[in-house]
């Protein structure tokens, strides 16, 4: 479908292997982990099985006046970060930022966890008469679109907001439902992104369903393993991601610095099992990115695989990719450098795909030594190699049988 | 309590709570310290804590109109001076 251009004019990530773009590339091409012990929570840690968790385990030094920090919780602090240094970067004018041309599309799995526990352990464990040490704000901390209108409130943002909470698909919707908005003309820009905090919850959840490392308790960084025989399930973690996106002629028309365009989204779901990864769906998905992109299958030499490390999502994502791409582009799972950032894993791995677009190299898949027969089908990056990405594809699968496939091109 | 201890726990609260520090009685709080909507319901479940008292829907509503320090300060010895009645009854 025909449309605006949508180009990328800034990014930013806060990831357990670093914050600054520097921090990043050189964590990418050392092969640095940011996957460490499970840290002590007083509720779950001694239950949860797996003991890894990717931290962002650097101080972050945040300035926010107190009429912003009153309404964020933790998750809140990474993504006003992000989108902080996002806007500074970008140099959008003020009167653009406020004018309701520029939206907000950012999300997280489910607003502070941190928050909500203080909530519930006063509900719970309190009489009726403490009720009231919960705070007026601890709800707009808390609740699931905490992010997006932190960020629309510390910038004085009036355009449209979109706070998907999708889980794993999370900031891959936000960035695409933010080019969707772009392209066909309701906003002139869109700051797009997500995050999340530190929390026992989902590695409780992913516990229980076995889907959880276990057997790299005692060494943390050589887990997740995507794609490789000895991966024994996913690793959560933390982080956050945005990007700018600008509608072309804009971008071009005030000399903003082009880092990549968005050229293809799409969306889908498996329509059935809300757990289960399901080939046909994924495929799909591909497909119709591609369809959005008018790109042939063969144009595309780089995929940023979603790739947990999981034993059956990844089987059934290689059999995916190999279905629409055959042998054609190098593969790279991310997550075996900081595991799963959950909602904001789609956001952080546009920002590395993008990151190695613009210094021409591709960043092998960490923990992938002997790529497992299932999965052996695609074209696993096993090392670091000195090659320009033309045009990647990102894509992120979900819980709930969410799917989704962004496209992006190095902007010449 | 008197006016003098009302207005000592209310800058208190202001400090202690709104980082706010020594505000002009009569400074409209909205335009010269950012004060909004959220930190009016913060200030009314200090003030309920502070006269270890809860507030009737009424005397929410009546909070309404605060815009100064000195409008607090009103408010509040009118709330005392109804608990007093109240228990002297």
């Amino acid at each position: 479908m025909n449309g605006r251009r949508v180009v990328i004019t800034a990014c930013s990530a806060i990831t357990p292997i670093g914050h600054t773009r520097a921090e990043i590339v050189s964590s990418l091409r050392g092969g640095v982990s940011g996957v460490k012990p499970l840290r002590e929570d007083h509720l779950l840690s001694k239950v949860i099985h797996s003991q890894v968790f990717g931290t962002v385990d650097y101080p972050l030094d945040f300035d926010f006046r107190r009429t912003f920090r009153k309404t964020m919780g933790p998750v809140a602090y990474y993504a006003c970060q992000v989108a902080k240094e996002v806007l500074e970067q970008a140099g959008l004018p003020p009167e653009f930022v406020t004018s309701g041309r520029l939206g907000v599309a950012f999300g997280s799995t489910h607003g502070s966890p941190t928050v909500q526990r203080e909530i519930y352990k006063t509900f719970f464990g309190g009489e009726r008469s403490e009720f009231a040490a919960i705070g007026a704000v601890d709800y707009l901390k808390s609740m699931v679109h905490t992010t997006a209108v932190n960020i629309t409130k510390m910038f004085g943002i009036t355009g449209r907001v979109i706070s998907s909470s999708t889980a794993c698909t999370t900031s891959s919707q936000s960035i695409g439902f933010g080019y969707e908005s772009i392209k066909f003309g309701m906003q002139d820009a869109m700051l797009c992104g997500g995050a999340d905090e530190y929390d026992t919850t989902t590695v409780a959840v992913f516990d229980n369903l076995l889907a959880c490392s276990t057997a790299f308790n005692d060494r943390p960084r050589c887990t997740p393993r995507p794609f490789d025989r000895q991966r024994d399930g996913l690793v959560v973690g933390e982080g956050a991601g945005a990007v700018l996106l600008e509608e072309y002629e804009h971008a071009k028309k005030r000399g903003a610095a082009i880092l990549g365009e968005v050229v293809g989204f799409a969306c889908n779901n498996n329509g059935g099992d809300l757990i289960l990864p399901n080939r046909a769906g994924i495929s799909e998905t591909i497909r119709l990115g591609l369809e959005d992109a008018a790109l042939a299958a063969d144009e595309v030499d780089f995929v940023s695989a979603h790739a947990t490390g999981t034993k059956m999502g990844d089987v059934i994502e290689a059999q995916a990719i190999h279905a629409v791409y055959g042998e054609g582009p190098l593969v790279t799972g991310f997550k075996g450098y900081m595991g799963h950032t959950m909602g904001s894993c789609g956001a952080i791995e546009t920002i590395l795909t993008l990151y190695m677009m613009q210094d021409g190299f591709i960043a092998p898949t960490l923990n992938l030594e002997e790529p497992d027969e299932q999965c052996a089908m695609i074209r696993h990056t096993l090392e670091l190699r000195e090659e320009p990405i033309r045009i990647a594809g990102i894509e992120n699968f979900a819980f709930g049988g969410v799917n989704t496939s962004l496209l992006i091109k190095r902007f010449v | 309590m008197t006016r003098e201890e009302i207005k000592t726990e209310i800058l208190n609260i202001f400090s202690r709570d709104f980082e706010i520090e020594k505000p002009g009685l009569d400074d409209d709080l909205r335009q010269s310290y950012e004060f909004d909507s959220v930190d009016a319901i913060e200030l009314l479940m200090g003030i309920e804590r502070f006269l270890n008292s809860e507030l009737t829907q009424d005397e929410k509503k009546m909070a309404l109109e605060i815009r100064t320090i000195n409008h607090i300060i009103d408010y509040v010895d009118g709330l005392v001076r109804v608990r007093e009645r109240e228990a002297h009854a």
